[in-house]
């Protein structure tokens, strides 16, 4: 299996390193960037006997380790290798 | 082999040394073996085109314990204790991918140190860039510094100095040198010297990737527009695992179980175990089955020419493996056991259980070509270089104006815009932090401190490289001086053009004689080093830029001098001649945007005086402040120690030149220094018997620096104005 | 009196464990251990410091792998017992990953490793680290981090300053904590924490840096001569 991890800063949170980006980008002339949010993509390839274990596994790994919930989001996405 | 001139151009080699290998060999040489030619024969490995010059450099002295040909030099400092320390380029890497490029440099040189045993205490970073006014060079710059910073920050190795240069020689050919220094008592100084046949060869660290393949071969050609497309030679730094490695091997060297120890750096795998047997008279085997890879399906020449970083190679006592793998495992790193020494002087590489590689040590290292390029006096040093500089600057009407800009030019102006990314207290040892004359490094448990410092202006190496070089030496000694330390010894960063260009070769030559003469006169070896060529691009080359690394050393702390201004009502005082030389000046760049004229003049001799000078009065307890006058003269000098102090300061010159020329004249061997009114008789007196220039310049106080009727700035303002960044 | 026991823990990558020795000796003179990370207890101390460095390289975040470090098993039993911890720079970043104080770090919102002398405000002295300090001095010491940039939500944030559990704040040279002052971006400019007992404090500045004249600043010293009068 392979799991696709998506990690981005918690709504509401000021991303200092978002805001950089999108004042560079509006610098460059990109005149319609409303917000930039910059997160983290994590691949794992791991052996599971069903996609509901899968699922239940990566949130596992996410919430203990991957993502620290108080200032971080996440979503993922399975798919079959 | 098929093909072999397209090989060969590959690989950098010409045919006159393939036919030589043929020679020597009796046979042709199957691809692994041309591989491990190649890297063995480059520049960055042989030194084809310098060896026999850098042979005239005064490597001995009474305190070098061990001179160039290790991986650092070592000079004892007394207390059963010695400095280990070199400085190393990263200028082409750098160019590429900054970031990446500026970090593997500060690895590769931290590496050599800890090879040899000793614990790095400091880092320097001697850097030229472009003018910084694209964003291209913006991103350099920022690459770069973030890069130093993310690799010595997270070894917790305090970054204490350096320079930082701009120029628009650089523009294409920026320049990263990067100097370690670390400490190490005298008696547990470890070697690359293989011995004793049997014993076994382990790898430690991390897995070998394709990456880097070509990285020797790369530092030894020029750029061209293809360059840019060489991203994935460029090796990524894992400084994480550099410091499990650093700890494992100083953990290691506590115990008596290995013999020999290199870090695989340029040319990886294949120069680390060529160079360890043959310096031991031995020969080497190798089984690449058994070293960790990360990448599927190496090729045997691709695991020999890997520049993987964070990794080692050494040699351990035969009986005594279990506890060196027990150390390394300690600390999660890979380590393995890929071969043993053998009696007969040369190399075998297996892989697949069968001989890929085997060739004679003595023809690899020994039988190396040697070039005695062809020199020749650029036309450029006879028409830039005899210009008379002062007559091109028009006298400002605005003083306070032009001092401004000049201490906010990027060159000169503060560099805490970088060193604040530098983790420069940890360790606390850090006695003089970054933006003084020199750094000062405590050693724990002594009384004692160790001074170091980089210093190197292009500009006057580009007129003059013979004075240029001199007067680098002379400045490093005397930064070293201002803080309170004697010079020690020298490491040397050699950044030049092609050398197969006539140019080049001269202005090479002439600055290691340059170089030489200093060292000689001044009684100051140079231990270690590293020559880069091939520094341009589409046929441009940068500025010869010699850079010297220096090491002094303060027995006792409290012989400390910082340049900040102490006491309302101390005297300002100035050693050293002010001429008018305005050549290859800051000022003059600044006016009329040129860089021409005569470089300052260069006498080792009198800076040797003036630096015992220094040491003396110290000694007397009579200096309260000392800061050397380089780049922008004396105003610039006097401003910085204005800001430093937060106090303000009246000068009143007696003009012997126009006096904007007399305020910015870059005249080597001066030192501003300040005392209490009661000893200013004593150290004029001082002066006059050594035969140096002395006069009193006015006094500290206020809050403002005025100098006669021209110049008036508050404090505040120059602060804002030096502080300014990019 | 016996000597105070005091226990520097060591992860991969942390890298002022030496520093963090030696100023415990020089200040507390009491008896010092490095605790390798793969410790199973900790009850021989009274202090136990979480050095500064870069555990784990710092990645993932900053903190977060170490925390699964069978130490901070030991870490927690310590606790019950009320001994004494000091987090310092990657020391606070790991006690927040650890969820043994609330919040987390962000990177400094100048996206950039600062290194350089801040002044920091004291705002309480009834802690055993810096009884020695008085309420609302301003002490000179050194940060040296690319993630001090403290957040926590509004309803920690409310509970923090409810509980008194700011124990240091960034502040200008006239002890104002404005914004100008605050390197990092951290909320409440918030330089250092305590738990509710007072038993942990976690601090982003390196008072191992700022005990010793020699390097021109010893205005940290206090935090160990507290600590070493609380234990005494």
């Amino acid at each position: 299996m392979l799991a696709k991890i998506f990690i981005k800063p918690k709504k509401g949170i000021l991303d200092p390193q978002g805001k950089a980006v999108s004042g560079a980008l509006a610098r460059l002339g990109f005149n319609r960037i409303q917000d930039v949010r910059i997160g983290k993509y994590i691949e794992i390839k791991f052996d599971a006997g069903d996609t509901d274990t899968a699922q239940s596994d990566v949130r596992s790994m996410c919430e203990t380790l991957l993502v620290n919930k108080v200032i971080e989001d996440f979503t993922f996405e399975i798919a079959e290798e | 082999m098929d093909n072999v001139e397209k090989i060969l151009k590959e690989l950098n080699l010409t045919g006159d040394e393939y036919k030589k290998i043929t020679g020597y060999i009796g046979r042709e040489p199957n691809i692994t073996e041309l591989w491990i030619f190649s890297a063995m024969w480059s520049e960055h490995c042989s030194y084809k085109s310098s060896r026999p010059y850098l042979k005239r450099m005064p490597s001995s002295g009474k305190d070098v314990l061990i001179g160039p040909g290790e991986n650092a030099g070592v000079v004892s400092i007394g207390d059963g204790l010695a400095v280990v320390f070199k400085m190393e380029s990263h200028n082409h890497p750098s160019f590429i991918e900054p970031y990446n490029g500026a970090a593997t440099g500060v690895g590769g040189i931290l590496r050599d140190i800890f090879t040899m045993g000793a614990r790095p205490v400091a880092i320097l970073d001697s850097l030229r860039f472009g003018e910084p006014d694209d964003d291209k060079m913006k991103y350099l710059i920022d690459g770069v510094v973030a890069g130093i910073a993310g690799y010595g920050n997270c070894m917790g190795i305090p970054t204490v100095g350096g320079e930082i240069y701009f120029d628009a020689a650089y523009k294409d050919n920026i320049l990263v040198n990067a100097m370690a220094v670390g400490v190490v008592p005298d008696d547990r100084i470890f070697l690359a010297k293989a011995s004793g046949a049997g014993n076994p060869v382990f790898y430690v660290g991390s897995k070998t990737g394709r990456d880097g393949i070509h990285g020797a071969t790369m530092a030894s050609a020029s750029f061209t527009d293809e360059t840019a497309v060489l991203k994935p030679t460029v090796q990524v730094g894992d400084p994480f695992m550099e410091k499990l490695l650093m700890e494992a091997c100083l953990e290691l060297m506590k115990t008596n179980h290995i013999v020999a120890i290199q870090d695989m750096g340029a040319a990886g795998l294949t120069s680390s175990s060529v160079e360890m047997a043959a310096k031991g008279g031995l020969g080497i085997e190798i089984d690449l089955d058994k070293v960790p890879q990360r990448e599927e399906a190496m090729l045997p020449y691709e695991i020999m020419l890997s520049e993987s970083q964070e990794r080692m190679l050494l040699i351990a006592k035969k009986g005594h493996e279990k506890a060196v793998e027990a150390v390394f495992r300690k600390w999660n790193l890979d380590v393995s056991q890929i071969g043993r020494l053998i009696e007969s002087p040369e190399i075998i590489v297996k892989a697949n259980n069968r001989v890929q590689a085997r060739l004679p040590l003595t023809v690899l290292v020994d039988e190396a070509p040697v070039y005695t390029r062809y020199a020749r006096m650029p036309v450029s040093v006879t028409t830039t270089a005899t210009t008379n500089a002062s007559e091109e600057i028009p006298e400002p009407k605005d003083y306070d104006s032009i001092f401004i800009q000049l201490l906010s030019s990027p060159t000169i102006g503060s560099k805490r815009w970088a060193y604040e990314q530098y983790d420069h207290s940890v360790g606390t040892d850090t006695v003089i932090k970054p933006g003084a004359d020199a750094a000062l490094i405590r050693i724990k448990g002594t009384r004692k401190g160790i001074a170091i410092t980089t210093d190197g202006n292009s500009r006057y190496t580009y007129l003059s490289p013979y004075a240029g070089s001199g007067i680098a030496v002379c400045e490093a000694a005397r930064n070293i001086a201002c803080i309170g330390a004697r010079p020690l010894a020298v490491t040397d960063c050699l950044n030049f053009g092609n050398p197969e260009n006539p140019d080049v070769m001269w202005q090479f030559i002439e600055s290691i004689n340059g170089i030489t003469s200093a060292c000689l006169a001044m009684g100051i070896p140079v231990v270690s080093g590293n020559v880069s060529f091939y520094n341009e691009t589409e046929g441009t080359s940068i500025y010869p830029t010699p850079v010297i690394g220096m090491v002094g050393i303060m027995d006792t702390l409290r012989e400390r001098i910082t340049p900040d201004f102490k006491d309302n009502g101390d005297s300002i005082i100035l050693l050293g001649e002010t001429l008018d030389e305005c050549g290859g000046s800051e000022y003059l760049k600044l006016v009329t945007g040129k860089i021409s004229g005569r470089p300052p003049r260069v006498s080792p001799e009198m800076e040797k005086r003036v630096i015992d000078l220094l040491h003396a009065m110290n000694k007397m307890h009579m200096v309260k402040s000392a800061s050397d006058c380089s780049e922008g003269g004396l105003a610039v000098t006097v401003a910085r120690c204005a800001i430093a102090g937060n106090k303000g300061a009246k000068l009143n010159m007696q003009w012997r030149y126009r006096p904007d020329l007399e305020l910015f004249s870059e005249s080597q061997h001066r030192i501003i220094i300040t005392a209490a009114h009661k000893h200013v008789d004593k150290i004029k007196k001082m002066a006059q018997q050594n035969d140096i220039a002395c006069k009193m310049i006015g006094m500290v106080g206020g809050r403002r620096l005025i100098v006669n009727n021209r110049v008036s700035v508050s404090v505040e303002d120059l602060r804002n104005a030096y502080h300014r960044g990019l | 009196m016996p000597k105070i026991k005091a226990g520097v823990i060591v992860f991969p990558g942390t890298n002022c464990d030496r520093d963090t020795y030696y100023a415990l000796k020089q200040t507390m003179g009491c008896e010092v251990d490095s605790v390798w990370y793969e410790t199973k207890t900790l009850r021989k101390y009274q202090l136990i410091v979480i050095p500064g460095g870069f555990s784990y390289g710092d990645y993932l975040r900053a903190g977060a792998l170490a925390r699964f470090s069978p130490v901070m098993e030991a870490l927690r039993e310590y606790t019950e017992k009320k001994g004494l911890i000091l987090g310092i720079c990657n020391g606070f970043q790991i006690l927040l990953e650890a969820m043994m104080l609330p919040g987390a770090m962000q990177r400094n919102d100048t996206l950039k490793f600062i290194c350089k002398d801040v002044q920091v405000r004291v705002e309480r002295n009834d802690t055993p680290f810096t009884l020695l300090y008085k309420k609302g001095d301003r002490i000179q010491i050194p940060i040296a981090h690319a993630q001090g940039n403290y957040y926590g939500s509004e309803q920690t944030l409310a509970s923090l300053e409810k509980q008194n559990q700011i124990v240091f704040r960034y502040c200008d040279e006239s002890g104002n904590t404005t914004e100008q002052s605050n390197p990092n971006g951290s909320l409440h400019n918030i330089a250092g924490l305590c738990n509710s007992e007072t038993t942990i404090l976690a601090m982003m500045p390196h008072p191992e840096r700022a005990s010793d004249s020699t390097l021109g600043n010893d205005e940290g010293r206090k935090i160990f001569l507290s600590i070493k009068k609380a234990l005494s």
